[in-house]
C-alpha cells in the first residue's frame, strides 16, 4: 500500500517545479507550461484526499472536475491573448508585454 | 515493497525529470512535448488512486486538447525565441530559492499533520461510484451550480478566444 504521503510531498514538488518555471522562464507560453504543472499537482492532492480521506464523499471529485475545466479555460484564452500579442508586435516574451505598464 | 510501490517510485521519477525539462528545456516543442509525458504520469497516478475515470479525462482534455493547443502555440510564434539567448530570467536563482522555500514549508506543514502517512480504506461500491459522481453534478443540492458556472465559464473563455485570436480584417 502506498501512504497519502508519497503522493502530497509528490504533488509538492511538481508544484514547485511549475512555480519555478512561472517565476523564471521569459517565453510566455512556457509560463503557461508551468501554470498546467501546478494545476496538475493540485488535482492530484485534490483526488488522493478524496481516496484516503473520505472516499464516501463526492466533493473532491468534483472539484477535481472544475479544475478540469478551468484549466482547459484558462489555456484557451491565455494562448488566444499570446498569439494576438505575437501578432502586433512580434514578441512572445513577457518582459516586452509591458502595453498596459502605468 | 509492494508491486504497486515500484509502479509509483518509477512514474513518480519519471514525471519529475518531465517536469524539470518542461521548466527547463531550451526548445519551447521540446517543452512541450516533455510536458506530454509530464500528463501521462499524473494520468498514471490517478489510476494508482483508484479513480480511473479522471485517467481518462486527463488523457482526453490534458494531453489531447491542452497539450497539442500548447504544440501550435508554439508553433504559431516560433521564429522568436527559437534556440538562441537565454530562456530564463537574469533572477532565475532568485524563482529556485522561491520555490524551494515553499517546498520546505509545505513539507514541514505536511510532516506535523497527523494524518500524514494514513492508508487508504478500502473503497465501497466500486461499480456505482462514477454514477454517483455524475448523478452529485447535476443534483440541486450538491454540485449543479458549480457545474453550470464552470460551462459557463467555458462557453465565454472559448468565445473570448476566438474573439481575441481571430483575425480582425478591416
Amino acid at each position: 500500500m502506498i501512504p497519502l504521503s508519497w503522493y502530497l510531498i509528490f504533488a509538492a514538488i511538481l508544484f514547485c517545479i511549475g512555480l519555478y518555471g512561472v517565476l523564471v522562464r521569459k517565453n510566455a507560453i512556457a509560463i503557461l507550461m508551468g501554470i498546467e504543472l501546478m494545476l496538475n499537482s493540485v488535482n492530484i492532492n485534490l483526488i488522493a484526499f478524496w481516496r484516503y480521506r473520505s472516499p464516501d464523499g463526492i466533493a473532491g471529485q468534483a472539484f477535481a472536475i472544475i479544475v478540469f475545466a478551468v484549466a482547459a479555460a484558462e489555456v484557451a484564452v491565455g494562448l488566444a491573448l499570446i498569439i494576438s500579442i505575437y501578432r502586433r508586435r512580434s514578441s512572445v516574451v513577457a518582459d516586452d508585454m509591458n502595453l498596459m505598464k502605468w | 515493497m509492494t508491486p504497486e510501490q515500484i509502479i509509483f517510485l518509477i512514474v513518480a521519477v519519471v514525471t519529475l525529470v518531465a517536469g524539470v525539462s518542461v521548466v527547463t528545456s531550451r526548445n519551447l516543442i521540446h517543452s512541450a512535448l516533455w510536458l506530454i509525458l509530464a500528463l501521462f504520469g499524473v494520468a498514471v497516478f490517478y489510476v494508482l488512486l483508484e479513480a480511473g475515470f479522471f485517467a481518462v479525462i486527463q488523457v482526453i482534455v490534458y494531453i489531447g486538447a491542452i497539450a497539442i493547443l500548447f504544440i501550435f502555440a508554439s508553433m504559431l510564434t516560433r521564429r522568436v525565441m527559437q534556440d538562441t539567448g537565454h530562456q530564463s530570467n537574469k533572477n532565475w536563482w532568485l524563482g529556485a530559492l522561491i520555490a524551494f522555500g515553499l517546498l520546505v514549508g509545505i513539507t514541514l506543514v505536511l510532516v506535523n499533520w497527523q494524518g500524514f502517512t494514513s492508508l487508504a480504506p478500502v473503497l465501497a461500491n466500486q461499480s456505482e461510484r462514477l454514477s454517483q459522481l455524475g448523478l452529485a453534478l447535476v443534483s440541486p443540492d450538491l454540485y449543479v451550480l458549480p457545474f453550470e458556472l464552470a460551462s459557463v465559464l467555458l462557453v465565454a473563455a472559448m468565445i473570448g478566444a476566438i474573439f481575441v485570436a481571430g483575425e480582425k480584417k478591416q
